[in-house]
């Protein structure tokens, strides 16, 4: 299960306790991840970033877990995930769920095919525990070990 | 379709559901697409924000706070289908 995250998360797709003023800045640095690990272009982070100004911070899901993503588009290369850790939590305007300390960057390549990472992902977020190590982690060598 | 929240909140429901014996038919949709085709939804799950979005559509709506609390979604279900 949890190897399917492993590997949605490409190289340079994991940034831990970064330092973040705004919803926007952690946009960024999530789609940062995703271009950086060769799943997006730049014009996806973008695309986020519209999305969220849409319809604003629904995309908090849980309690201090932010989930950053678009639609499908030519923006997207390949299905993958990114990961921001953030040393100060920062607030998105969230009614129930602020403020935010993980954020979770998604593309994908279609509506369909992202499902079984989509089950590992909530599967993974769901215990208390797992998030609690994600957010103190400091090092990208921990939480790959704890992802296979 | 949606790709992000309507698919874990859609997981997570149909974990819910089947939990309680009831079988139901969940689909993951974005805002245009819940609007478009949700006529003829019983229940219409989604979060806080996008509430007042979904206003006036004829299916109950119910609100989750915390998409990965299975326990939240199956009081706020179970209080949908009295």
């Amino acid at each position: 299960m949890s190897s399917v995250l492993e590997q949605a998360l490409g190289q340079g797709s994991i940034k831990l306790q970064q330092s973040c003023v705004s919803w926007k800045e952690t946009f960024e640095l999530a789609g940062l991840g995703l271009v950086e690990s060769s799943r997006t272009t730049s014009a996806y982070t973008n695309e986020m970033i519209q999305a969220f100004e849409e319809l604003g911070p629904y995309m908090v899901i849980a309690p201090g877990i932010a989930l950053a993503h678009g639609r499908p588009s030519e923006a997207v290369l390949a299905t993958g995930l990114s990961l921001v850790t953030l040393s100060t939590p920062v607030v998105f305007g969230s009614i129930a769920n602020d403020p935010v300390s993980l954020v979770i960057g998604l593309a994908a390549v279609d509506h369909d095919s992202h499902i079984d990472l989509m089950a590992a992902l909530s599967e993974l977020l769901m215990s208390e525990d797992t998030v609690n190590f994600l957010l103190k982690a400091t090092n990208e060598s921990q939480v790959r070990s704890y992802l296979i | 379709m949606g790709i992000g929240t309507s698919v874990l909140l859609k997981m997570n429901a149909e974990k819910v559901l089947e939990a309680m014996g009831i079988q139901a038919e969940v689909v993951a949709a974005d805002i245009t697409k819940a609007k478009r085709d949700g006529e003829g939804a019983d229940i219409i799950l989604t979060t806080p924000e996008l509430v007042v979005l979904l206003e006036g559509m004829p299916g109950k709506i119910v609100s989750i706070e915390h998409v990965f609390d299975l326990t939240e979604i199956r009081q706020k279900l179970s209080a949908a289908l009295l």
